[in-house]
């Protein structure tokens, strides 16, 4: 498969801090690549610097197998996490500005269209909700027909019916065939619209792989878990994390009735007990030791 | 609420304070402002202009009693001619040349030129002096033929500096200027644009002001149209490109909102916008040839008043070129994008 962006080995030394220590990822054409972590892990400075818009103090960044430059401004579609946008200026007059600037442009009612801005052409950028600001600042980034797009934290802040119709956007998009560089700290988002996914905590990458596959490396089985406040005695012999912040004990199994056996002996009543599949929560949480959302 | 309007309170006086610079302008302003215009106007309480037509550079008061009167300035002058249309416009309220007959020339049109020659006539060493009276004519610059040059450049400085200098260092602080990095769009084009859009307006802006009041107040216009023109032009590309070497690396707007006053509040006190500078100290008159707006402003004025030509503004308007291409090659060195 083609390589569309590959990035290699990025430093970033900030004064007194190492923000990027070291990381390196490719991209292939027409995926999502998904890079998560939690707040300060060092993603957004990362992106910044494969967007050309920070420096790094090492590494390069290749662009279908050039170092990123002139082409890659051309054909990159960016969204940054806080972008201001000019005030007294309509929605049409924003798009319209930012097509200008390049030499491949989307066709303008086509983007209006994907991003359902056709209602608030007319409307002052800084009369837009929170959803509708992200969709324009989407379609800003798809002014030139990007073949690569970077969003970074698009959901950050809008509601969950507003978050669910950015994901069938992003995924009508991916379909076109773009190919999408994500950062988020909402693992169900990456869950639902990445190929592949890179962890991050401290600068560093820490795990990488397609989403099933990392999580049946890290687990064999199934999550049972149940509210501390219905333990009636300490859960000696059995294995299990305890979740101070939500209040809830986990116990990973293989054998689920097994261990529900053994889990009555502990426990007051069984009607709060959940069992689930594993997913990137748990393992963000086994891997860094912190929860994403903390 | 009271602790909510304190918990803001005192966030916001921590970050002013934490800003340093914005905070030592807030300091170094006032007290740059104050010492300057002390010494600047320490002659203030003047209220006659009398010209003395001698040779020398230095007035010797011992030559004439009417040399000690208070309350007048004396300006020494070798040039008649010059001295001659100062009184002719009211700018000097009299003119007196002392030699073995006194002679002066006053301007039947001016009342401060008639206190002026009542105190001249009282302060006679003998009452059989030999005075020779040369009287001429000619309306006075009115404060508003004056004024108006004036009141379009600082309109002009205040649009140019604040409408490219703060806005350039909004945007950066807000990120738009990062979003505009990300695209194809170079600093070259993005600093071109932003001078061509503020040279656009604040042209329509001065020629609209200046139309008006021309129609409604009949002002002097003596100079060609074409030669003011290219004055603003000039002035206008000067005051933008100092705009820009302000805002091309800040990224606090109240840095950049003190730093602009720092050069807003000197070019207005110095360069002449609502008083002349004449009679001023050598040091201050130096000080007000290194801002831009005094350029502009002599040389408006000359057009305007005067008649002067393209030819003798053109000293004027190469000293602004050439400040605004070391403004403007700061400007392009130094700029940056981002916040880092």
């Amino acid at each position: 498969m083609t390589i569309a962006l590959e990035a290699r080995n990025l430093r970033k030394q900030y004064p007194g801090v190492l923000a990027v220590a070291g990381v390196s990822f490719a991209v292939s054409e027409g995926t999502c690549f998904g890079l998560l972590g939690p707040n300060g892990a060092g993603k957004t400075t990362t992106v910044e610097i494969i967007e050309g818009v920070a420096s790094a103090s090492s590494g390069e960044v290749y662009y279908y197998g050039e170092i990123a430059g002139r082409r890659f401004r051309q054909e990159a579609g960016i969204q940054f996490q806080n972008t201001a946008l000019q005030d007294f200026i309509t929605v049409r007059e924003t798009i319209e500005m930012f097509r200008t600037l390049y030499e491949r442009q989307a066709d303008f009612d086509e983007i209006v269209e994907q991003c359902s801005l056709g209602d608030l052409l007319d409307r002052d950028n800084r009369k837009l909700s929170g959803g509708q600001r992200q969709r324009l600042l989407l379609a800003v980034a798809l002014v030139n027909r990007p073949r690569l797009i970077f969003l970074d934290e698009p959901t950050t802040g809008l509601d969950p019916q507003a978050r669910r119709n950015f994901w069938d956007l992003v995924q009508s998009i991916r379909a076109g065939g773009a190919t999408i560089l994500l950062t988020t700290h909402y693992m169900d988002e990456a869950q639902v619209l990445c190929d592949e996914i890179a962890i991050m905590d401290t600068g560093k990458i820490i795990a990488q792989g397609s989403p099933e596959k990392l999580l049946q490396q890290q687990y064999d089985g199934l999550i049972i878990e149940l509210p501390i406040t219905d333990l009636t005695s300490d859960l000696e012999g059995i294995e299990h994390t305890v979740l101070d912040n939500l209040g809830i004990v986990e116990v990973q199994t293989t054998d689920v009735s097994a261990s529900l056996q053994q889990l009555e002996a502990h426990v007051s009543n069984l009607n709060q007990i959940k069992i689930r599949q594993p997913n990137l929560e748990d393992l963000f949480l086994d891997l860094t030791g912190h929860s994403l959302r903390a | 609420m009271l602790k909510r309007i304190y918990a803001v309170f005192q966030a916001r006086n921590r970050e002013f304070l934490r800003d340093r610079a914005s905070l030592s302008w807030n300091l170094i302003l006032p007290l740059v402002l104050m010492f300057g215009l002390s010494f600047a106007f320490s002659n203030d309480r003047d209220a006659y202009t009398v010209g003395i037509l001698q040779d020398e550079a230095e007035i010797d008061t011992s030559e004439h009693a009417f040399l000690e009167t208070n309350y007048i300035r004396f300006v020494p002058y070798d040039d008649i001619e010059v001295a001659l249309r100062k009184v002719e416009r009211h700018q000097l309220d009299l003119l007196v040349e002392f030699g073995e007959a006194t002679r002066y020339w006053i301007n039947a049109e001016s009342p401060k030129g008639y206190f002026a020659e009542i105190a001249l006539l009282h302060s006679g060493s003998s009452a059989a002096e030999a005075i020779d009276k040369q009287q001429i004519t000619g309306a006075a610059v009115s404060y508003a033929d004056w004024l108006l040059p004036g009141i379009l450049g600082m309109n002009m400085m205040f649009s140019c500096l604040f409408g490219v200098g703060y806005v350039v260092v909004r945007y950066r602080k807000n990120g738009f200027l990062k979003r505009l990095r990300a695209t194809p769009l170079t600093s070259f084009e993005f600093i071109t644009a932003q001078v061509a859009s503020r040279m656009v307006l604040i042209l329509l802006i001065t020629s609209f002001i200046y139309t008006g009041t021309h129609l409604i107040l009949g002002t002097r216009m003596e100079g060609s149209y074409f030669t003011l023109f290219l004055v603003a032009i000039v002035g206008a590309i000067s005051l933008i490109s100092l705009g820009l070497v302000v805002s091309a690396r800040v990224t606090s707007e109240e840095l950049a909102g003190g730093l602009l006053n720092m050069i807003n509040w000197p070019m207005m006190l110095l360069s002449g916008v609502w008083f002349s500078l004449e009679g001023a100290p050598d040091a201050v008159t130096a000080a007000a040839n290194l801002f831009p707006l005094t350029h502009v402003l002599n040389s408006a004025r000359a057009v305007m008043l005067d008649g002067a030509t393209l030819a003798d503004v053109a000293p004027s308007l190469l000293a602004l070129s050439v400040m605004s291409m070391i403004f403007l090659a700061i400007g392009a060195r130094v700029f940056r994008w981002g916040q880092y």
